[in-house]
Order: structure tokens, then C-alpha cells, then sequence
């Protein structure tokens, strides 16, 4: 049985919202996260139960984040000027860290952000990631270590 | 073995936003985008908070209250893609407002009859055509629906009303003049048969 969607959107927005605010950048967040969510609401129907919403939500958010990061690649390449991008509402406290988050490769990021941001175990990460529990923690690691080459 | 990277993550950035907004836009692109099959809002009256709730097609649920137990009901019987977008119910809420200020006797938005069981319905539409300030019995509207001798059917039918005030199901009182029962409560029904002018005694 599934609760009503804005039930779903409720208990799941703030960890959607912090995992995104951590992977893509910040003019990018909102985007990401209507993504998101309009993605999940239209197959919604279609699922079977109400076990692991949040690991679904999840696994559809981290793929919008890499996306936008695809996007944002062929941007650079074509050296289109990006304007009018709305500042931050505050800037934020740490910048050079999230910066190096968001420079790590996907899954890297990904997984750090799962496992030290939302503060997921990693049996869950390896669901969301479609990867298995050992392959998770690596990529957390290895995310960390690169990490801790450039953040002090 | 927590070090002050682990640290520095935890929690995320320190500009986690406020994501009410991005909920409100996140339902106006729904909606837009024809995803919500029921979009629902509160709604003030004098008789307390209501719930309201709309399909595509009208109005399915006025509910007294507020409660988790109703959406999960539209969820179940309808769809499970429910949110909270209050911008379909704008004209009932309009309406509504017109109608407890008095000026109002009938609604114009369009009703979606599908919460309610076949005979129910016949029973509710019998209602639905009872006019202000105006009041049928049990038997009456049994009889309109087909079953003249269906009268506790029929309360049974109403007492069940998925969208009371709009549907009048507070129009059917007893043969005789008494006020008869009410989901709601009985101080609801004489309070909207009391905006109505109506006065009931023995006949």
C-alpha cells in the first residue's frame, strides 16, 4: 500500500534536497530536485509497495545529479556563458570542500555524499548505487582519500 | 574513527535551504504537467477546517478535519499520486466562502462522483437536487433513487456522504420534521439548515 505522494514528498525532501545541495551546484539544486521528483511521481503508480521508497528516491536523485554534471560538461565544451545565476542565499561554510565534492567522479561523489552527508549505510548505498555493498564502501574511500588530498 | 573531514560533511552544506518553496514549485510543475490525479487543499469554514480534495474531473471529498486517514483513503481508491495543490480547489474554495457568507445557493464547479458506491450515488444525485433553504425526507430521496422503501438505505448512503454542504445530504431530515442524523455532527447540520432559513417542526 502506498501513502499519498505528498506524504512520500514530505518524509523524503530533506534528505533529496541535502543529498543534491552536496552533489550539483547551487543554481542547480532546485532544478535537480523538481527533476527529481516529477520523475518519481510519474511512475509512482506503478510501484508494487511501500518498501524502500527512500532508496528509490535516491537512486532517481543520483542519477538527475549526474545528468545535470553530463549537461554541464557539454556546456564547458561549447564555452557557452552562463548568466544570471542566482547567488546563494548564504555562502556557505565550508566552499573549497564542497567544491572537491563535486569535482569527484560520480560514483565517488555519490557514494561519499550517501555515506558521510545523509548518512546512509552502505547496504543501502550499494541499492541505491545498483552496486553491491563492498563496492559502495570502495568508492566511499576512495572518494574520501581524494578528498583528503585537497581539503585540510 | 569520525576525522574532521567525516566532520565537515556530516550534515551537508550550511546552506541547506528552505525546500518549502521548491514544494510549491514542484506542484505547480505537476499540475501543469497533468501529474496530480488528486490535488487537495484546507479549506476555513465556520463548522471547522475542511479538507478538500479534487480529481481532474470535480470535486471527490469535503471532509471534516483533518487527517492523514482521509488522504490515504484517496490514495487507495483513487491513485496514490495525491499532493497538496491547492490551486485546483480555488474555486470551491471560493464558492465555499460565498456560501457561508450567504451569498451563495448553489455550486457551479463540477462534482467527481467516483468515492461513492452505485446506489449511493443514485442517492447523492437525488440530494444534490434538493434546493436551498429546502428540505426532503429519507423516503423522498429513496424514492428518487429507486427504492421507495429503501429509506435506511438511504440514510445509510448519506451517513456515508463523501462530500457533504456541497452534496446537502443536511437537506434530508425525518417524515414528521425531525432533524434526523448527521456524520458531521448534529450541530453542523442544524447550524447549515439554520443558514438556510430553515426551520423545522412537527408538520
Amino acid at each position: 500500500m502506498l501513502p499519498p505522494f505528498q506524504e512520500f514528498l514530505d518524509t523524503h525532501a530533506p534528505l533529496v534536497h541535502r543529498f543534491l545541495a552536496a552533489s550539483v551546484p547551487p543554481h542547480e539544486v532546485d532544478d535537480c530536485f523538481q527533476e527529481t521528483f516529477i520523475a518519481a511521481l510519474r511512475s509512482y503508480p506503478t510501484l508494487r509497495n511501500d518498501s524502500n521508497l527512500r532508496s528509490w528516491v535516491l537512486t532517481i536523485a543520483s542519477r538527475k545529479a549526474i545528468d545535470g554534471h553530463r549537461q554541464r560538461k557539454r556546456v564547458d565544451v561549447t564555452a557557452q556563458p552562463i548568466e544570471d545565476r542566482p547567488a546563494p542565499e548564504e555562502p556557505e561554510k565550508d566552499p573549497e570542500l564542497w567544491a572537491a565534492v563535486r569535482e569527484l567522479p560520480p560514483k565517488q561523489r555519490a557514494a561519499v555524499v550517501l555515506r558521510y552527508v545523509n548518512d546512509l549505510p552502505f547496504r543501502e548505498i550499494g541499492r541505491i548505487l545498483d552496486c553491491s555493498e563492498a563496492a559502495a564502501r570502495q568508492s566511499s574511500k576512495a572518494g574520501l582519500d581524494r578528498l583528503r588530498e585537497v581539503w585540510r | 574513527m569520525i576525522d574532521k573531514l567525516e566532520r565537515a560533511l556530516k550534515g551537508g552544506m550550511a546552506t541547506a535551504r528552505e525546500i518549502t518553496d521548491a514544494k510549491y514549485a514542484l506542484a505547480r510543475r505537476a499540475e501543469l504537467e497533468k501529474l496530480i490525479d488528486v490535488a487537495y487543499s484546507e479549506v476555513d469554514s465556520p463548522l471547522g477546517p475542511l479538507m478538500a480534495a479534487a480529481t481532474p474531473k470535480g470535486l471527490a471529498l469535503l471532509h471534516y478535519g483533518e487527517d492523514d486517514e482521509a488522504l490515504q483513503q484517496l490514495a487507495d481508491k483513487i491513485s496514490p499520486r495525491v499532493l497538496h495543490a491547492p490551486a485546483r480547489l480555488d474555486e470551491v474554495r471560493k464558492e465555499l466562502d460565498e456560501y457561508f457568507d450567504g451569498k451563495r445557493k448553489r455550486f457551479d464547479f463540477r462534482i467527481d462522483w467516483r468515492l461513492m458506491a452505485p446506489f449511493q450515488q443514485k442517492v447523492l444525485k437525488a440530494t444534490y437536487r434538493i434546493p436551498f433553504g429546502k428540505v426532503a425526507t429519507y423516503r423522498d430521496v429513496a424514492t428518487k433513487a429507486g427504492a421507495p422503501k429503501g429509506s435506511r438505505a438511504a440514510g445509510n448512503a448519506l451517513g456515508a456522504n463523501p462530500i457533504p454542504i456541497v452534496v446537502p445530504c443536511h437537506r434530508v431530515v425525518r417524515t414528521g420534521g425531525g432533524l434526523g442524523g448527521y456524520t458531521g455532527g448534529l450541530h453542523r447540520k442544524e447550524f447549515l439548515l439554520e443558514l438556510e432559513g430553515v426551520t423545522l417542526g412537527p408538520r
